[in-house]
């Protein structure tokens, strides 16, 4: 069990109040696991990421505990997690095209970074030219400056960066949605090409585009308005989704080979409320067609079948006994 | 009713313009009435700088668009106005599409004061409505609201609005859904559809594959400014001829069935030939003839309205005349 979430609830502070972008998340992953993470935006799928690399204010922990390798992890401590930052988790940030500093060249703002954790780069320099061949960059990139290179090459650059330590967990936010089919799909492959070499135990892939969760995911995890929704391996997930949202959000979204003239799809009636004071119980309740009284209650996240968590009262056979 | 013939776009760049850079180089095609074609390319293909010359927010530097017989580069004053009457343009970032400090209608009576201004209040306020309606949104919920009150898929459904306000009859629809969730964007395209069977022809721009085949019944293909095919979408989708547009295909992630190992070209092969044609460092069929390397193949049609730019399909069709 590489890592467990136990009802993770984080809040961001306001003015106004609270804002519960992530409440009572319990999930784990295993060793060797990509979890695809998706929902619309502003469901909580980046809190959730940021709680565990970086939660700092405004987001303030409410209650409970992650752990990693069966380690807790001091999430809340900003201090005691730089021992675990970059090394034992890291992250590929939405933008990482941004992310790297324009007045370094590459190879030195790789050296300096390795030179806060305490590494020796010039000991790194054969494993990261091995990665770099790996990830198609040329060694030449190491002495260029970020402007000179292209989005898709800032990107890998960046994945090298970001695993060079051999992170237990790599969490990779959006990284494909920015870039050109053909580059997202190189991208895509060598994130997995990263975890079947062993240089990530395991990883998060945040994105809202769930056919690329398809491609490369074995569990996909679905989030709504700060709730877990649903988490089921990759192929049920899209054949036999159980949680409504799930399914209306797989039913709606366009591929290659449906045309409008002869299947014409829908959308999601409706918007996802605010979460600065969210509805009490189930929050998809006021989209959802299927909801009932027990719906003012917040569902359980229930493994219903072994490794397919759901969060409904409907798929719980609530209906039955009410 | 539309139709591009032999634009080029040539933008100056470097210090003192010393550079030419060619975004769109002899692209021609045209759009009937009542049909939706999509412009699909990646970043940097030119799609965005074509729909900027149709709506003449650029000048095209050789080549014509010609709109109901009319050049369009002739028009001035009044017969400019009326050009915008009937061609109006919705962009990608709703958000960025509005002024925040005023309310979000105020698109509307911008509309009435420039266009309609013997147009009475009551009757304006009736037609806002209509507008609004025909969009699928309701106009008591949308109206005298600020434009961070509204969602994204509300404000580009404004936008739509607006432009029906107008008599409009083309209508340039630049990346319009890739910044919605994915529970809104089948309603907007859903919209649009219906919008083309009351008579709207539209120019949908896209890098998304299967938002193009969703909607439109012709495809345009666009790399580096050139068409590489065109024609009807089926036989686009169906039988993709020209190497990218196979790669493509391949890379596009679908819901449907896992990525197909192919080979994708990340680094260019060669230095880029600024005569030869503009595949020509991708291409893994490149190699095998001189003349991709010295010549830029023509459009050429290999079947009924299915146009391809490729050195091998000009010898087939030369074969086959010869």
């Amino acid at each position: 069990m590489s890592l467990q979430v136990d009802n993770l609830t984080v809040y961001y502070q306001t003015l106004r109040g609270d804002v519960q972008a992530l409440e009572g998340a319990t999930f784990s992953i295993a060793d060797g696991e990509i979890m695809g993470l998706a929902g619309e935006s502003g469901c909580g799928k980046s809190t959730l990421a940021n709680s565990l690399i970086r939660l700092v204010p405004p987001m303030r922990l409410v209650r409970g505990q992650v752990r990693l390798d069966g380690e807790v992890l001091p999430i809340d401590d900003a201090r005691r997690m730089s021992d675990y930052r970059f090394s034992r988790v890291s992250v590929i940030p939405q933008y990482a095209m941004n992310a790297l500093n324009p007045t370094r060249k590459v190879g030195k703002m790789m050296a300096e970074l390795l030179g806060s954790k305490g590494v020796d780069f010039a000991a790194t320099i054969p494993e990261l030219k091995r990665r770099l061949d790996l990830v198609e960059l040329s060694h030449d990139v190491l002495k260029m400056y970020p402007i000179e290179l292209s989005g898709g090459m800032k990107q890998r650059v960046v994945m090298v960066l970001s695993t060079l330590l051999n992170p237990s967990l790599l969490i990779a936010d959006e990284i494909t949605s920015a870039l050109d089919v053909s580059t997202q799909k190189a991208v895509a492959e060598m994130l997995v090409g990263f975890r079947d070499r062993g240089f990530v135990k395991s990883l998060i892939v945040i994105t809202h585009d769930i056919s690329i969760l398809y491609q490369i995911a074995d569990t996909i995890l679905i989030m709504y308005a700060g709730q877990l929704a649903e988490k089921a391996p990759t192929d049920v997930i899209i054949r036999a989704p159980r949680h409504p949202y799930t399914k209306l959000l797989i039913a709606s979204l366009p591929e290659v080979g449906v045309r409008y003239a002869e299947r014409r799809l829908s959308g999601i009636p409706g918007r996802p409320p605010l979460l600065l004071d969210p509805p009490a119980g189930c929050r998809f309740r006021e989209r959802c067609s299927v909801a009932f009284e027990k719906c003012l209650e917040a569902p359980p996240f229930v493994e219903l079948e072994p490794g397919h968590f759901v969060a409904c009262w409907k798929e719980l056979g609530e209906d039955v006994d009410g | 009713m539309l139709t591009v013939e032999h634009v080029s776009k040539v933008y100056r760049v470097g210090t003192f313009g010393g550079r030419a850079l060619v975004a769109v180089h002899d692209v021609s095609f045209d759009v009937r009435d009542g049909e939706v074609v999509s412009l699909i390319g990646e970043s940097g293909s030119g799609k965005s700088t074509i729909g900027k010359m149709i709506l003449r927010l650029i000048p095209a530097t050789s080549g014509r668009i010609v709109f109901n017989d009319v050049d369009i580069s002739t028009l001035k004053g009044p017969a400019l106005k009326e050009y915008y009457r009937r061609v109006q343009g919705v962009f990608q970032d709703p958000f960025s599409s509005y002024n925040p400090i005023f309310k979000a209608d105020r698109v509307f009576r911008l509309i009435r004061d420039e266009f309609f201004p013997t147009i009475g209040p009551s009757e304006w306020q009736g037609r806002v409505e209509d507008a609004l309606r025909a969009v699928g949104l309701n106009p008591g919920q949308v109206l005298g609201k600020f434009p961070h009150q509204l969602s994204g898929g509300q404000l580009q459904r404004f936008l739509i609005a607006r432009a029906l306000l107008l008599d409009v009859e083309f209508l340039v629809a630049d990346e319009i859904i890739s910044m919605l969730d994915a529970s809104t964007r089948v309603d907007v395209l859903n919209l649009l559809a219906d919008l083309k069977s009351r008579g709207l022809s539209i120019l949908f721009i896209t890098h998304d594959l299967s938002l193009g085949y969703y909607i439109s019944e012709r495809a345009v293909i666009l790399y580096r400014g050139c068409i590489l095919e065109m024609g009807a979408t089926e036989r686009i989708f169906g039988t993709p001829l020209h190497p990218y547009t196979r790669m493509l295909m391949a890379s596009a992630p679908r819901l449907d069935k896992k990525w197909e190992q192919v080979e994708i070209e990340l680094r260019g092969k060669h230095l880029e030939s600024a005569a030869g044609c503009v595949y020509y460092d991708r291409c893994p069929e490149a190699m095998r003839d001189e003349r991709c390397r010295t010549q830029r193949p023509a459009l050429v049609a290999v079947d009924d309205d299915h146009f391809v730019a490729c050195e091998r399909y000009a010898q087939g069709q030369a074969a086959k005349l010869g």
